[in-house]
């Protein structure tokens, strides 16, 4: 069995991500279970945001349209966590959280996890693709976007 | 007659006339349940005052405290309830709002005699740091959790990473802060590190919770309650304690600081840059009129940011403000949590900390500081809304 825990960067048993019961974030949640990141651009102003919003921050259109861009970025702040506060986490060890910047739309920021070994250093202005990681199999099904260091 | 613009103003218009706090618990180990705390504290703070509980006539708390007011008010007797104040957000950035709401009602001329408290009970409710039992989630917490990032030293620590990286902070900045509050608590028998002491090398040695905080950088949680009493200026004098006058509050955050997930846009700061210079406008001082400072400890990394955005120093000049010395009473530059704060006497949400700063103007501090005449409390600090205020002695007004 293809069993998402195995491949998964944290193992199974931590939060599900699902959209508010308004609906606001659902097509990101389903924008990255077909390998796309969607961010709100605004069809009047321009302008980006994220986390979603039902308005343009910048010039109050409700015209906020949910734009497919490139999963690159580089990496705005990071941390590494050593102490599990979920008991999925109990015997895992260590991992890394980053904070990833998107030029390609606006600069809006991202968390993720950063793939590779935990105990790697890790610089922020460096520059991380991303990389879809899918649980098909959890209900309800999710996916979450995770981040890999790359050359420039 | 109408006050012009420039008269509206918390300054001086009222004092505390009475603290209280029930003794403090490690968390879970509370005989009292929360509400029976709070009753406690109230009591202790009028019986502090000389005041007849019943005469209490307005609430203000924060954290969406579950002691509630018209629950208060009948439990307690009070003749009326005129005020019922709640401050929006959680965790301890409304320390300061709680009282800064409670003062505008006194000044606006809702009420009279209003009690600010905090009870906490952890026991009873569960924890803030652990998550379990989660099982979908959705908003903000849906782009952290899944990822790991779930207590609140996991959704601190990348805002003091990206800090110490702009302005070149170091770990021992946040260790002096540590050390501070550990040696303050030393001498304060009700903290529930008196007799636990903390230096450099058990700092060092203490286990990361998430880099970059080890574990003595985070605070503690804690049963208690602590509470406080307001009444207006003219009234200061009816009590049997020296008064302690507010001379300001400021409440907020500046632009977009609620952008979720992480992204403020101003995102290595404590949220201050724009509440502290409406702080000092109001109070009629500035940064080295202030003698004695209780800066709300969540993560020592926020202190560093509060202490800057308050302008004790400059960021780039923290490694070498920052150091013990320079942070104890008595005659420190700056003495810093001088009860031992979040971090050593009780995690009472902050409320402790309003409390110390009370104890510093009337001259009863364990750790009292020579210069007390201004005292600051900075409330929690990388959350939004966050607040502040300043106390003063009635030789400050």
């Amino acid at each position: 069995m293809n069993d998402a825990s195995r491949v998964a960067y944290l193992p199974s048993g931590l939060p599900i991500p699902v959209p508010e019961p308004d609906g606001l974030s659902a097509p990101y949640w389903a924008g990255l279970q077909q390998n796309r990141l969607l961010v709100q651009r605004c069809a009047q102003c321009g302008s980006w945001q994220f986390g979603p919003e039902w308005l343009c921050h910048g010039c109050h259109s409700f015209e906020v349209q949910w734009t497919a861009v490139e999963p690159r970025g580089r990496i705005f702040s990071w941390e590494r966590v050593w102490s599990p506060s979920h008991k999925a986490l109990r015997d895992h060890g260590p991992y890394l959280a980053v904070l990833v910047e998107l030029p390609d739309a606006g600069n809006v920021r991202m968390v993720g996890n950063l793939l590779g070994d935990p105990l790697q250093a890790v610089t922020i202005g460096a520059f991380v693709e991303g990389e879809f990681e899918h649980h098909p199999e959890s209900r309800p099904p999710y996916s979450l976007l995770h981040w890999r260091p790359t050359a420039a | 007659m109408a006050r012009a613009p420039s008269e509206r103003t918390l300054r001086g218009r009222v004092a505390v006339i009475g603290i209280g706090e029930t003794e403090y618990y490690r968390h879970g180990a509370s005989p009292d349940p929360e509400f029976k705390l709070a009753l406690k504290a109230i009591l202790a703070a009028c019986n502090d005052a000389g005041l007849d509980p019943r005469e209490i006539d307005g609430f203000s708390s924060y954290s969406d405290d579950r002691s509630e007011a018209s629950r208060l008010a009948a439990a307690l007797g009070t003749h009326r309830l005129r005020t019922a104040t709640m401050q929006w957000g959680g965790g301890g950035g409304g320390c300061c709002a709680a009282v800064a709401n409670a003062a505008a009602s006194i000044v606006a001329g809702l009420a009279d005699c209003v009690v600010v408290f905090r009870s906490l009970a952890q026991g009873q409710y569960g924890r803030f740091g652990q998550t379990d039992g989660i099982t979908t989630i959705s908003g903000e917490r849906a782009y952290l959790m899944p990822y790991g990032v779930l207590a609140p030293p996991q959704r601190f620590a990348m805002r003091v990473q990206r800090y110490m990286h702009e302005h070149g902070v170091k770990q021992e900045a946040m260790q002096a802060i540590a050390l501070a509050s550990y040696h303050h608590a030393q001498s304060n028998p009700r903290a529930v590190m008196f007799g636990k002491p903390l230096d450099a090398a058990k700092y060092d040695s203490s286990r990361w919770i998430t880099e970059p905080f080890h574990l003595y950088d985070c605070c503690m949680e804690n049963d208690g309650a602590a509470a406080l009493i307001l009444v207006p200026e003219e009234r200061a004098g009816e009590f049997r304690n020296k008064p302690a006058y507010l001379l300001g509050a400021a409440v907020g955050a500046g632009y977009r600081s609620g952008a979720i997930p992480h992204n403020s846009p101003r995102y290595a700061s404590a949220s201050f840059e724009a509440l502290a210079p409406a702080l000092y406008s109001m109070a009629k001082v500035g940064p080295s009129d202030v003698g004695v400072v209780q800066s709300y400890e969540n993560f020592t990394g926020g202190v560093v940011m509060a202490l800057a955005e308050h302008g004790f120093f400059k960021p780039e000049e923290a490694n070498e403000y920052l150091t013990l010395d320079n942070l104890i009473a008595p005659a420190g530059r700056l003495p810093l949590n001088t009860s031992g704060g979040n971090l050593a006497e009780c995690y009472m949400h902050g409320f402790e900390l309003v409390i110390e700063a009370v104890r510093q103007i009337r001259g009863q501090s364990v750790n009292q500081a020579i210069r007390s005449d201004v005292a600051l409390v900075i409330g929690g600090p990388m959350v939004t809304p966050a607040s502040n205020l300043l106390l003063g002695s009635g030789a400050t007004l």
